[in-house]
């Protein structure tokens, strides 16, 4: 099985070993790394914390989850996401994005390969259907991005 | 050997006692031998965050689904999860799992396909476990193998295919999906389709009643004469008629056709698995827009 995008695009390194650690260990042991990514998400910070309102709700997700996205003045994107504990595949999916996104700059995010979450070899594990939740987080951190660069957020 | 029943006061006024259970009852069974307990959700880790001590887990996506046809394991297949899950025929399997049961009446339409003889639901599921602060373990069970015999799948009591339901339009039929699904009005952004569907709405005749309406706060399910006022009063179902239940693809109409047959003993009710994921899809099967069925 190939790990390369069909579109040739590389990950970024810290994605790429994200993709290697999944890939590196056997089936069995995989969600038990997805679970240990879920349990590794960081806590909102406080303008967030308890207002969804202020976040962006991802329906395609099995269970709700929110995400939020900015893009600082020198472009380095900042990732926050929200999901309840009693969905750990949806917040260790939301746990990948940050670990391999959070902190790059713009460019950087949007040169994500959009089918990277079926690298990571989870669908038999996870089903194709659950792991199109992470397909859909990563657009739409993508068109935020595109946004807040085309018209910076309002200063906050 | 089958194991006691329930005796709880609530549960000897459902039509099919035996198929239910509360916490307590599980509790006090876990050691027992002929007993399975099994976890099933919607999310495919939540097991391996804590579990009701010694249950195994059935995941509806990866164990009960061939992996390839649109279609439920065989007989052979669910022979072989079976076995692996340590559960023989004279098992009593006991299901829970999150969200009110859901994808635990699920897994226990899917067991009812292949005949298993003693299927019960822990009232509440993993929610009410878990708020009566109830232990829970990470441990994996290791069960050994079990005999399980391969018995052919019976889609024909329980279960509706596309062309059974064109066949009964006009018959009582209860769409159990959210009120913006029933009425049409996707609620999702153009770019971003929700779970493939073509076309929104519902089918024609089917009143809704979305399937959460039978869980009260704590999950557990409303008692016989509340769901008698939504089932029979509000819906105007009988329990005599022959009724066709359907939802997204299969899963949440799991819970009301439970609901229907087990809990208010009807004596024939489908579920339509393909659901609106085939209907939606479908060429030229008709759909009707908007509130009224």
């Amino acid at each position: 099985m190939t790990t390369q995008p069909v579109s040739g695009a590389a990950l970024n390194p810290r994605l790429q070993e994200i993709v290697d650690d999944f890939r590196g260990v056997p089936d069995k042991d995989r969600l038990q790394l997805l679970l240990e990514f879920s349990q590794d998400l960081p806590p909102l910070p406080e303008r967030y914390a308890g207002h969804r309102d202020r976040m962006e709700p991802v329906p395609e997700c099995q269970t709700p989850l929110f995400l939020a996205v900015e893009v600082e003045p020198d472009e380095t994107v900042r990732l926050y996401f929200d999901a309840p504990a009693e969905a750990p595949t949806t917040r260790g999916f939301a746990a990948i994005l940050h670990a391999g996104l959070d902190g790059l700059d713009a460019d950087e995010v949007l040169a994500t390969p959009p089918e990277f979450s079926s690298q990571l070899g989870l669908a038999d594990l996870v089903s194709p259907l659950r792991l199109r939740g992470m397909a859909a987080m990563l657009s739409r951190i993508k068109r935020q991005v595109i946004q807040q660069r085309a018209a910076p957020r309002a200063a906050q | 050997m089958a194991l006691p029943q329930d005796s709880a006061p609530k549960f000897q006024e459902y039509a099919h006692p035996e198929m239910i259970v509360s916490t307590e009852w599980v509790a006090q069974h876990l050691e027992d031998p002929g007993l399975v307990v099994a976890e099933s959700d919607e999310d495919v880790l939540l097991y391996e965050t804590g579990h009701v001590p010694g249950a195994v887990k059935l995941d509806w996506h990866t164990e009960l689904n061939d992996p390839v046809a649109r279609d439920y394991v065989d007989g052979a297949g669910f022979a072989r999860l079976m076995s692996e899950k340590g559960i023989s025929r004279d098992t009593t399997l006991v299901l829970y799992g999150d969200k009110n049961n859901w994808w635990a009446a699920y897994a226990l339409w899917v067991c009812s396909l292949f005949g298993h003889p003693d299927l019960r639901l822990m009232d509440g599921g993993r929610a009410k476990w878990i708020a009566e602060g109830r232990p829970l373990s990470t441990d994996t069970p290791k069960p050994a193998p079990a005999d399980y015999p391969v018995v052919d799948r019976d889609d024909q009591r329980i279960r509706a295919f596309k062309d059974q339901v064109l066949a009964h339009l006009g018959q009582p039929m209860i769409d159990v999906r959210s009120p913006g699904e029933y009425s049409g009005e996707l609620l999702h952004m153009p770019d971003y389709p929700q779970e493939g569907a073509l076309r929104g709405g519902h089918i024609p005749g089917a009143k809704s009643v979305p399937w959460a309406r039978a869980a009260a706060e704590d999950a557990t399910f409303r008692t016989r004469a509340e769901l008698e006022a939504i089932y029979q009063g509000e819906a105007g179902l009988s329990p005599d008629d022959d009724v066709v239940v359907y939802c997204r693809i299969g899963e949440r109409s799991s819970h009301t056709w439970f609901v229907l047959q087990h809990l208010l003993g009807f004596g024939h009710v489908r579920n339509y698995d393909g659901s609106w994921t085939e209907w939606g899809n479908s060429v030229r099967v008709p759909i009707t827009r908007g509130t009224s069925p």
